[in-house]
């Protein structure tokens, strides 16, 4: 059917984006605009600027699976030593006979993994062995191309090793007579037997990094869709010969560790010493991933509420891939330098001034067209807005001075950003999000103050108990202290203030308790009942005005200040001054890319031809039949409003009406019961394109009628 | 006085051959008077059979290699051709009398060049005067091989008019075996269990051995003596139930138990493999393991009245027919179509989904991730059929983190 035929187009949509992506050549750039407003240089700050970033998500990568390989290798470091050390004792003689596994779960996303393991068998590569073999199911549909498969790797890395011709001939030989363990196992012998009587200044150089005698690694990349026969064959063969050579298996788990059992039967996985890995949750990566590339300056480029929205949903609701994450990230990267002439500006701040100075006049007009700047030009003196509607050089000298001030607005913003979070963390339910990037989109969209959760949040923070409040100041001071903005002087002090007083209070209370001990012991001493009454009003008094005030007071103190800093700092960026040129904003662009929805893309074009085909002659009214339509999408129309069987002899006949109306020259031919032969044949041609779309198929119900397989609008 | 006499061996080695086989000597001396003298002539073919680890294989081997007979040891499982099987034996073959450990390589494609290259060999390594064993373990993987090559095996003396004996060892019975078109019928010996306790020998040693040290800790603190085993067992017993539960079912490794009892530590902090049962998915990934789950165990007739707003009255009465008393559960998931599946999904998702090409995606990385699985063969576009595989417990766990009341649209649960 037409999801079917749609599920295959998800394919080709990725492979469209990544072709998009890798191909975004400088004539693609200069296509759109004219070379006046600097096509080519902001082909290169954008290709700059992708590297940088680019770098940075493989540095957070690299850090983030940091734990998981060295505890990788430090089970295969360990099962190794227990293979090396030959005791004779039954328990480790039968303990050896087991063969060394590690189950990494690494979550459903399952488009990381390839990176993932990419790393992994690279960093094996480098510290462990250089016998590493990664293998994919479809691969391997049978115990004997897992083999192949397996050997042809093995063999090719030791190819790596030695490139000395006598030895590449031989394995070659070797791969193309047999497939087997047995000859797998004389292979190693006699590459390990070579490295060692190899010339001392050799061996340093090849096994300083590789351990003795090293293991066979065989990464099983996709667990669940081995076929158990597969699994259970090769886990059954080699460890008939794990002593002849040490092998260590890793298997990708990407649901949970389950599989194991589900696959294996228990005479195999008792054939198996398994221990557990688990990668980072994906939740935590997208986490830190957002966290070094958008809550920071330090790069210039912005994504707007919208679009990061756009992409967040897609993790969330979709695919939990933070590959795709990126690549998203990358896509509006180049829209923005696409589509935005300005963006030429989206650079770091010193050299984003430089180019002000040799901007074209054009580019000044583009400026003067901004809806931000328009609204900065509205504010200002009428002189002033004659000055900076007229004079490019004035203009040139104020957008510096507002790409100054962007700049420093960023930085607050983020500084701000952060401390407001280790507020809104300690509330219970979290009105205005857990995670940074919900209190990011809602700040970035609109006034943050102005909406009902942040009210909210506010009432709970005015409840705070002491110690919490305490503790989450001095976190805020923290991070203003380390925040690179010179402004925060005051901040900090403020906040240094409020920590000195909060202790105080500590001071004064114990002070008021020992007051009230002191009244008490008085209270014991006064027998008069007159008196006693007197005192207890007074100590009652005293205490509720000194509880409330003090404390509480302080408390809202802290809070307005909060208030006020968040309503200073944390303004929306659509309210800034030239933020489209930072700014990436087209959020449908990106969905429409990222998220497409062919089904309705298929039913807008065969429903309304006009939408893609644009021919002024195609605009019609909704429900009725343009006759100069394509014949499908007569043919389309009509079999919309049929049931589910659709008689042909009928459909026909609506067709020839339809399409004789609009030739409409002879009007005695329609009189005729013979539809013309020309009209049956396109007919025909149009209902076999419908059914090449899998919009119906030929049914044998009835005769001379083709069954309907979709339905509804879309 | 040894168990096994034979006139042709001395009775030393037989006595070795009695301390290595404990309870297997019935079957070691019927083996011993099947195989008659070094010339003799013996059974073309030789069927044993017995459960898992019941010493068929360890049995064969030390009996071969104390006796000193010419043999051929080969595991079926790993040569999975019957090329590289045929290839294997001639190998082992030319290295049986020659001093160099392993043999040239022999090309064998077929069991006609077999047979030749068979008689050849004997020839050359002078083994016509005395039986040849070929060992075949694990002989159930011969039933996947090409049809001739059971038969041909089981008639292998008479084709090639040697002295030769092939030793099939399985672990099923010779029925499950015998070709449709008849065959030579081999002679057959049952390998008993060890006892009636005890399935599995080797998981009972990997065991043991796992526990033997807490076992001796006792005996090692001077508390109890060797004999005492009461006391012995008392002390141990809670470990090994432990033991039963974990590493026994491979829920934790031996090297972590092994950590576990150095450190004398409770396995509690190191949770099993099916302790990490949750998976997290997707959203809309959940929705449509939910709506999978419900097509799969649902009647489809019965859609109407759990996804309709307006289904109007229908009586249960009418609704439950009598031959659909039996559980949906008990029964097992049931094929639905992909239309099904969607329209189930946007009546159970609360806010509008468009069908985008990532909801399609979507399915079938849930069919990589074997959650749901593609019923009939992968290339049909024709409206293609699922089913979902998940368990109960699942599939509410996965509801519960959606706020979905699963069990509420689940049909045998009315």
């Amino acid at each position: 059917t037409a999801v079917r035929f749609v599920n295959k187009k998800c394919y080709i949509r990725a492979r469209f984006v990544y072709i998009y992506l890798s191909f975004c050549l400088t004539d693609y750039f200069s296509q759109g605009k004219n070379d006046s407003e600097d096509s080519g240089l902001r082909f290169a700050t954008c290709q700059l600027l992708w590297k940088q970033i680019n770098s940075e998500t493989e540095k957070i990568q690299e850090e983030l699976n940091k734990q998981l390989f060295d505890n990788l290798i430090h089970f295969l470091r360990q099962s190794h030593s227990e293979l090396q050390t030959k005791k004779t004792e039954w328990m480790c003689r039968m303990k050896s006979s087991e063969i060394p596994t590690a189950a990494l779960v690494l979550g459903v996303n399952v488009t990381d993994h390839d990176m993932t393991f990419k790393s992994l068998s690279e960093v094996l590569q480098d510290n462990v062995t250089p016998y590493v073999v990664s293998l994919q199911a479809k691969e391997c549909p049978g115990i004997k191309h897992l083999l192949q498969k397996l050997m042809g790797q093995l063999m090719d890395c030791n190819v790596d090793v030695d490139s000395s011709e006598e030895e590449e001939c031989v394995n070659i030989s070797q791969k193309k007579i047999r497939c087997s363990m047995a000859s797998l196992s004389k292979w190693y012998e006699s590459v390990t037997k070579k490295t060692d009587s190899e010339t001392p200044s050799k061996k340093r150089t090849s096994s300083s990094r590789h351990w003795q005698s090293p293991p066979i690694v065989v990464i099983f990349k996709d667990m669940e869709s081995f076929t158990t026969k597969v699994l259970q064959d090769f886990i059954v063969i080699s460890s008939q010969h794990i002593r002849e050579f040490p092998l260590v298996l890793i298997f990708g788990i990407a649901t949970s560790p389950m599989i194991i059992h589900r696959l294996l039967p228990h005479s195999v996985s008792s054939l198996l010493c398994i221990e557990l890995f688990q990668s980072l949750s994906c939740k935590e990566h997208l986490a830190t991933v957002i966290d070094k590339l958008l809550l920071t300056t330090q790069f210039p480029f912005k994504l707007s509420e919208k679009v990061l929205q756009v992409l967040i949903n897609i993790f969330l609701y979709h695919d939990f891939s933070v590959q795709n994450f990126i690549k998203g990230f990358q896509l509006s990267i180049v829209e923005h330098f696409y589509s935005q002439p300005l963006s030429v500006l989206c650079c770091q701040l010193l050299e984003a001034k430089k180019r002000v100075n040799s901007l074209s006049h054009n580019q000044c007009e583009n400026i003067r067209s901004l809806p931000s700047f328009r609204r900065y030009v509205e504010s200002q003196v009428s002189e002033k807005q004659i000055a900076l509607l007229t004079e490019d050089s004035f203009l040139k000298e104020v957008t510096q001075t507002l790409l100054e001030d962007l700049h420093i607005y960023h930085e607050n913003y983020f500084t701000v950003l952060r401390c407001l979070h280790v507020f809104t963390t300690s509330l219970p339910k979290y009105p205005l999000g857990k995670q940074i990037r919900e209190l990011h989109c809602a700040c970035l969209g609109k006034s943050v103050w102005e909406t009902e959760e942040y009210e909210s949040a506010i009432q709970l923070l005015r409840m705070l108990a002491k110690d919490e409040l305490v503790a989450i100041l001095q976190k805020c001071a923290e991070i203003f202290i380390s925040s690179s903005g010179k402004q925060f002087s005051n901040t900090v002090e403020k906040l240094e203030e409020f920590l000195a007083r909060f202790q105080n209070l500590e001071a004064e209370t114990s002070e008021v308790q020992d007051v009230s001990v002191s009244s008490q012991k008085e209270l014991q001493k006064t027998t008069d009942l007159y008196h006693l009454q007197k005192t207890l009003l007074a100590l009652k008094e005293s205490k509720r005005s000194k509880k409330l005030t003090k404390f509480e007071m302080l408390r809202f103190e802290v809070v307005d200040f909060i208030d006020s800093l968040v309503r200073s700092y944390l303004a929306p960026a659509e309210m800034q001054t030239l933020n489209e040129v930072v700014y990436f904003n087209t959020a449908n662009t990106l969905r429409e890319h990222l998220n497409a929805a062919p089904r309705i893309a298929l039913h807008t074009a065969l429903n309304n031809p006009y939408c893609y085909l644009k021919n002024q002659t195609l605009k019609s009214d909704v429900g009725c039949i343009s006759n100069t339509a394509p014949d499908i999408c007569i043919v389309y129309k009509l079999h919309l409003e049929c049931g589910r069987l659709i008689n042909l002899v009928d459909w026909l006949e609506a067709f020839s009406t339809v399409v004789t109306a609009v030739e409409g020259t002879d009007p005695d031919a329609v009189a005729t019961d013979q539809v013309d032969e020309i009209i049956h044949a396109r007919f025909i041609r149009a209902v076999s394109e419908l059914e090449l779309l899998g919009f119906i198929k030929p049914s044998k119900q009835k005769t001379d009628h083709v069954a309907r397989l979709t339905w509804g609008g879309c | 006085m040894p168990n096994f006499e034979h006139p042709e061996y001395p009775e030393a080695t037989l006595l070795h051959l009695e301390s290595m086989v404990p309870c297997r000597e019935s079957q070691v001396s019927s083996l011993l008077s099947i195989f008659g003298e070094r010339q003799h002539f013996s059974f073309p073919s030789i069927f044993i059979y017995g459960h898992t680890s019941c010493g068929k294989t360890y049995v064969m081997q030390t009996l071969l290699e104390t006796l000193e007979l010419p043999h051929v040891f080969v595991n079926c499982v790993e040569c999975f051709t019957s090329r590289l099987l045929l290839e294997e034996i001639l190998t082992q073959l030319q290295s049986l009398s020659s001093e160099k450990k392993h043999g040239s390589h022999v090309p064998c494609d077929t069991f006609n060049d077999f047979v030749r290259l068979f008689k050849q060999e004997i020839i050359t390594q002078d083994l016509q005067n005395q039986t040849v064993y070929i060992v075949l373990d694990k002989a159930e993987q011969l039933r996947e091989m090409e049809a001739n090559v059971l038969p041909g095996f089981l008639r292998l003396q008479e084709m090639t008019d040697r002295n030769v004996t092939v030793i099939f060892l399985s672990e099923i019975v010779w029925e499950l075996f015998r070709p449709n078109t008849g065959c030579l019928e081999p002679f057959t010996l049952y390998f008993s269990d060890y006892s009636i306790v005890c399935r599995d020998l080797k998981e009972l040693r990997h065991l043991a051995a796992l526990n033997f040290t807490k076992y001796c800790e006792p005996v090692v603190r001077g508390e109890a003596n060797e004999r005492d085993t009461r006391r012995l067992w008392k002390n141990i017993e809670s470990h090994l139930k432990k033991a039963m539960q974990t590493v026994y079912l491979r829920e934790i490794s031996s090297s972590q138990w092994e950590r576990i009892q150095k450190d004398d530590g409770e396995p509690g902090h190191l949770k099993g493999l099916s302790a990490h049962a949750h998976v997290e998915l997707p959203y809309y990934s959940k929705f449509l393991l939910i709506a999978a789950y419900l097509a799969s165990y649902n009647p489809a007739r019965t859609d109407k009245r759990f996804f309709l707003k307006h289904h109007g009255k229908i009586k249960k009465t009418n609704f439950l027919k009598k031959h659909e008393k039996t559980s949906n559960h008990l029964l097992g998931p049931k094929p639905f179509p992909l239309d099904r599946l969607l329209a189930i999904l946007y009546s159970i998702v609360d806010n509008k989904v468009a069908p985008t090409a990532n909801i399609f995606s979507q399915i079938t990385s849930l069919v990589t991730l074997q959650l749901l699985t593609l019923v009939g063969h992968d290339d049909q576009l024709d409206g293609p059929k699922y089913k979902c595989t998940v368990s109960l417990d699942f599939i509410r766990a996965i509801a519960r983190t959606v706020n979905f009341d699963i069990i509420k649209y689940l049909y045998d649960f009315l």
